[in-house]
C-alpha cells in the first residue's frame, strides 16, 4: 500500500517535472520568437537622448572601415562609447584613442561623451589548430561574458571578423533573458564581394543582427534581408 | 628609353608593399629581370620594396646596369609617404593598402597571394579590376601585366560615403533625421 502511494507520488512528481520543463521551454521559445520579431523592427521609443554603444574593432582593414563609420555618426547620440579589440591587436585601440582625442579637440567631453577601451581574448587566432581552439574558445566566452555584464550596451556596432560573435551571442542571450535590450548592427567588410564572411553569415542566418549592411549590390541580391546603401571606403 | 619621355633625371618610383604579411612570391617576382626590365621600359627608375615578414632578400642594384634601382625595407609605421612619392604601386590584396592607394589616385597593380588558405581577398581585387580601378595580377604573370599596362585606361575610384549607413542606423534607433 505504502509502496503504491510512493509510486504514484513519484509518478506525479515526475509528471509535474515534465510539465514544468515543457512550460519553461515553451516560454523560452516564445520569448526567442518575440526577440527575433522585435529585433527586425525599428525601435519606437521617442527619440532617445543617447545610447551606450559598444564598438567591436576587428583589425587592419576592418578597423579602418569602422572608423569611417564613426566619423559620421552623431557622437552625442552614441555615448558613452566602449571599444573592444582582440588582445593580440594593439593597433586598433590605438587608432580608436586617436579618434576619440580628435573629438575632444572639437567639442566638450559632455557633448561627445566619454570612451573606454578594452581588450578581449580571441577564440581562435589565424592558423591555430581546431583542437586547442576548443579551450581558448571557452576562455574567450567567459571573458566576453564578464565584459558584457559590465558594459550592458544599448547599441552594438561591429564589422567582423570573429571577435564580435561571442559578444553578439551574449547580447542576444541578454535580450532573451530580459537583462538588457540591445540593437546589433553589423557591416560586412568591403573585401566581401560575392559571399558573406563566416561572422556575417552566422549573424544573418541566426537573425542575430538587427541590421546587416553589405557594401556590394551583388551581396544584397544574394542575401535579401541585408541592406546596401553604398561603401564605407 | 622611357615610354612617356622620362629621362634618367626624373625619378619615377615603383613602390611594392606586402603589408604585415609574408609574401615572398611577390618580392621574388619583382626581383626577376623580366619584371625589372618591363618597369624600366615603362620609364620607372626606382623600385622600393616593403617586404614585411618575408625571408626572400631581393638583390639591391644600382642604376648602371640598364634596369631600375632597387631598394627594400621590412616595415614602416606608415606607408602613406611612400605611396605619395610613388608613380606606380604594386600591392598585396589587403583592403587597407588598396584603398589608401586608390584614394591617392595612384596607378595600382594588386598581386593576389595564392598561398593564403582562405583567399577571399582576391574577390575585392577582381571586382575593382573589373571596374577598371586597378590591375589584378598573379606573381607569375606580373611582368605581362606590366607590359600590357596602360595607366591612362584606369578609372579613378570615387571614395565611399558612410553617411547613408549612419543615417539608417540612427533612424532605426528612433533618432530624428536632421
Amino acid at each position: 500500500m505504502e509502496k503504491g502511494d510512493f509510486c504514484i507520488s513519484t509518478m506525479a512528481s515526475s509528471n509535474i517535472a515534465v510539465l514544468l520543463t515543457i512550460g519553461v521551454v515553451t516560454i523560452f521559445v516564445i520569448r526567442i520568437i518575440y526577440v527575433l520579431y522585435r529585433s527586425s523592427k525599428p525601435l519606437h521609443s521617442k527619440s532617445p537622448r543617447s545610447l551606450s554603444t559598444l564598438i567591436v574593432l576587428g583589425s587592419g582593414g576592418h578597423t579602418a572601415e569602422m572608423l569611417n563609420l564613426l566619423y559620421v555618426l552623431q557622437k552625442e547620440r552614441f555615448k558613452p562609447r566602449y571599444y573592444i579589440a582582440a588582445a593580440t591587436d594593439n593597433m586598433s585601440l590605438q587608432k580608436a584613442h586617436v579618434f576619440e582625442d580628435s573629438l575632444l579637440g572639437k567639442e566638450t567631453l559632455e557633448e561627445v561623451g566619454g570612451a573606454e577601451f578594452m581588450q578581449i581574448y580571441r577564440s581562435r587566432e589565424v592558423g591555430q589548430s581546431y583542437i586547442t581552439s576548443v579551450g581558448t574558445t571557452l576562455v574567450a566566452i567567459v571573458h566576453a561574458l564578464r565584459l558584457m555584464i559590465k558594459i550592458r550596451p544599448q547599441v552594438i556596432l561591429c564589422n567582423g571578423p570573429g571577435t564580435c560573435i561571442p559578444l553578439c551571442a551574449i547580447a542576444f542571450l541578454f535580450k532573451v533573458l530580459g537583462i538588457k535590450w540591445s540593437s546589433i548592427f553589423y557591416v560586412e567588410s568591403i573585401a566581401r564581394v560575392k559571399k558573406l564572411s563566416l561572422s556575417g553569415l552566422l549573424l544573418y542566418k541566426l537573425h542575430m543582427a538587427d541590421q546587416l549592411f553589405v557594401q556590394w549590390p551583388q551581396l544584397k541580391e544574394k542575401y535579401p534581408r541585408t541592406h546596401y546603401v553604398g561603401r564605407l571606403m | 628609353m622611357g615610354e612617356k619621355g622620362g629621362t634618367m633625371k626624373d625619378k619615377r618610383v615603383v613602390f611594392v608593399t606586402v603589408g604585415t604579411t609574408c609574401f615572398d612570391a611577390l618580392v621574388r617576382a619583382v626581383d626577376t629581370p623580366e619584371v625589372k626590365n618591363e618597369l624600366f621600359k615603362k620609364g620607372y627608375t626606382n623600385i622600393l620594396i616593403q617586404m614585411g615578414r618575408g625571408s626572400y632578400i631581393p638583390t639591391k642594384s644600382a642604376v648602371e646596369n640598364e634596369s631600375a634601382v632597387l631598394e627594400y625595407f621590412t616595415f614602416s609605421s606608415s606607408i602613406a609617404d611612400y605611396l605619395k612619392e610613388a608613380s606606380l604601386v604594386i600591392s598585396h590584396a589587403g583592403s587597407g593598402s588598396i584603398f589608401e592607394t586608390l584614394r591617392l589616385g595612384k596607378p595600382l597593380i594588386v598581386v593576389v597571394n595564392e598561398d593564403l588558405m582562405d583567399n577571399h581577398q582576391s574577390e575585392l581585387a577582381e571586382e575593382l579590376a573589373e571596374r577598371k580601378h586597378l590591375l589584378c595580377a598573379r606573381p607569375q604573370t606580373l611582368y605581362e601585366t606590366i607590359a600590357d599596362m596602360d595607366t591612362r585606361s584606369l578609372v579613378p575610384y570615387q571614395p565611399g560615403d558612410a553617411e547613408p549607413v549612419a543615417k539608417l542606423i540612427s533612424r532605426y534607433l528612433g533618432f530624428p533625421d536632421d
